[in-house]
């Protein structure tokens, strides 16, 4: 019982496959409540597929995921997501005929389940905090690329999660505007949110986890201590052998 | 309030007066435009609700005017309900009666939904031709005395449909209007930009989808019900015409600018416009219709009122959510 309260995320045994393919490969992931978790890995190494799977977006074909101290393995999207479950999109899925304001309130009165009136306010706050305060009323698919990854966040944070996936968010942000996302990922976390983070901004990543997990291969490489575990002699080949 | 918004009430206010009084001023030839006018424009708003809000699109309709005129019908000869109270029953049950049609149609999406929507409507077209009771393919009367017993004469009568036809579209354009400004129509139109991030941001998409979708088709099926009172006669062809209440429909909405409100409102007067000039040329106005709709596609894609936004920037109904 007492892990219910400290383990936002329990996760066993995640496997995937696409026809012949193994995108997951019996991976297991524990967040404790507060904890904000890195995730980092080559391209194609199944990251996205296993937010796909927390997030309920796919079904897993194997494994069990545990979310808060009931499991969610057979649960829809929509209901995991009413239980606290916050998620990004690393190809920004905005509601593009509505504007920025409307596509975080769609968010806060169903995922976040508060009133019109609670939801405005909440989003209008939500929106100065990431900087998109004057695009408020901006319809979505006037937005650059850039604030549509802004928005996906926006709108993940409207529904008031407990636990936040965020896909790939600090790719193409200059250095200011990256020191500015950190700022705001360590203040989503004060407030007690869990995060779990896939970034290949290795070092906007190291500045917020308390632990990093490699994936490759669809399978966990390593797991630890941030920087330790980034600097580790497996983890530099993957790194080293891409960026080479 | 500010004044523009006063003016707009005030206007809107104006208009419904004038249309409430028709009976005391419109010919009767003119009443009868209205009334079709009234039904159009709500048959419209509430296509557009399905297709252009919500990303349903159907071209099945006609299913539930059909299924509304046979039950309103069927409800008043062998029920014995007065027609007034036989209004409302029939659509009721004909939101009953879609509801085992939307998990047939519910199992198809895009494209195939809409395909899958014709279909259905064209089996109970089948089905309500093979009915003898309800004089199979080639129709029924509804019978003299039950009419009468509506209202005292014919113009009461005739005053009496206009005002229901007018109040079921006033109901229908007010009532779309509520919905999309609650969190009922914005999750509506996340779902339609975005099935799977609707989901993934706790919209619950498929009850909403039934939802809606029964509640169109009672509002259609209350629509086919009027429709066919007025018409006083009903055949199979006539109440699940695709062309009709689905082809014609859709022109209104597409033409005037889908997704909008003051869209359809705009397009059913261009419509109304249209025939009262070209129904006489025959098949000749179905092609012209087709014509006028293409150009403005290629001109306009957000219609009539599309190309009046281009000239001023303005608003009657704040809740147009389109791309």
């Amino acid at each position: 019982m007492s892990q219910s309260n400290q383990t936002i995320l329990d996760a066993r045994g995640l496997s995937k496959s696409f026809g012949a393919l193994k995108v997951t490969n019996d991976v297991s992931l524990q967040v404790a409540t507060g904890e904000a978790l890195g995730i980092i890995g080559p391209n194609g190494a199944g990251k996205s597929t296993l937010f796909n799977l927390i997030a309920g977006t796919l079904p897993v074909d194997a494994g069990h995921i545990v979310i808060a101290g009931r499991d969610v393995t057979r649960t829809t999207a929509g209901v995991r997501c009413r239980m606290g479950v916050g998620r990004t999109y690393q190809i920004p899925k905005p509601f593009d005929g509505m504007t920025v304001l409307e596509n975080l309130l769609v968010a806060a009165t169903n995922g976040g389940g508060q009133s019109m009136d609670e939801a405005t306010a909440s989003a209008i706050d939500i929106l100065d905090r990431l900087g998109l305060g004057e695009l408020a009323d901006t319809q979505a698919s006037q937005l650059r690329l850039l604030d549509r990854k802004r928005l996906e966040m926006a709108r993940a944070l409207a529904t008031q999660p407990r636990l936040l996936l965020l896909d790939e968010i600090a790719g193409g942000l200059t250095e200011q505007e990256c020191e500015g996302l950190v700022a705001t990922i360590k203040d989503i976390r004060a407030a007690g949110v869990s995060i779990i983070w896939i970034e290949h901004v290795v070092h906007a990543l190291l500045a917020v986890v308390d632990r990093l997990v490699v994936i490759n291969f669809g399978e966990v490489l390593a797991e630890g201590l941030p920087q330790e575990t980034f600097r580790s002699r497996e983890v530099q080949e993957i790194y080293l052998g891409i960026e080479a | 309030m500010s004044i523009q918004n006063w003016a707009r009430l005030g206007l809107l206010i104006v208009a419904v007066a004038i249309l409430v009084s028709g009976p005391y001023w419109a010919s009767r030839g003119t009443m009868r435009l209205l009334i079709e006018v009234f039904y159009f424009l709500a048959l419209a708003q509430l296509w557009n609700l399905l297709a252009g809000y919500s990303g349903l699109i159907s071209v099945g309709q006609q299913a539930f005017v059909g299924l509304g005129g046979y039950a309103m019908f069927s409800l008043a000869m062998f029920a014995g309900v007065p027609i007034l109270f036989a209004l409302p029953l029939a659509g009721i049950l004909t939101a009953l009666i879609a509801w085992p049609t939307a998990f047939v149609a519910f199992r198809l999406s895009g494209p195939y939904f809409a395909i899958g929507t014709w279909v259905i409507a064209e089996v109970y077209r089948l089905v309500f031709a093979q009915i003898p009771a309800l004089g199979g393919g080639s129709g029924i009367s509804l019978p003299a005395g039950l009419v009468k017993a509506m209202a005292s004469g014919r113009s009461a009568r005739e005053s009496l449909i206009y005002w229901i036809a007018l109040a079921i579209m006033l109901v229908v354009v007010l009532g779309i209007w509520i919905v999309m400004r609650s969190r009922v129509g914005l999750s509506l139109s996340a779902l339609r930009d975005n099935e799977e991030a609707a989901v993934s941001v706790g919209v619950r998409t498929r009850s909403l989808k039934f939802v809606i979708y029964i509640a169109t088709a009672g509002m259609t099926g209350l629509i086919g019900a009027l429709i066919f009172v007025q018409k006083l006669r009903i055949t199979p062809e006539a109440a699940f015409s695709v062309t009709d209440w689905s082809v014609l429909v859709i022109f209104i909405v597409v033409i005037g600018g889908i997704g909008t409100l003051e869209g359809p409102i705009l397009g059913c007067i261009l419509f109304f416009v249209l025939r009262e000039y070209l129904a006489d040329l025959g098949a000749w106005y179905m092609i012209i219709l087709g014509t006028i709709s293409v150009v403005i596609m290629l001109v306009e894609p957000r219609g009539l009122w599309g190309l009046i936004l281009r000239w001023r920037n303005i608003t009657v109904f704040p809740v147009t959510r389109r791309k």
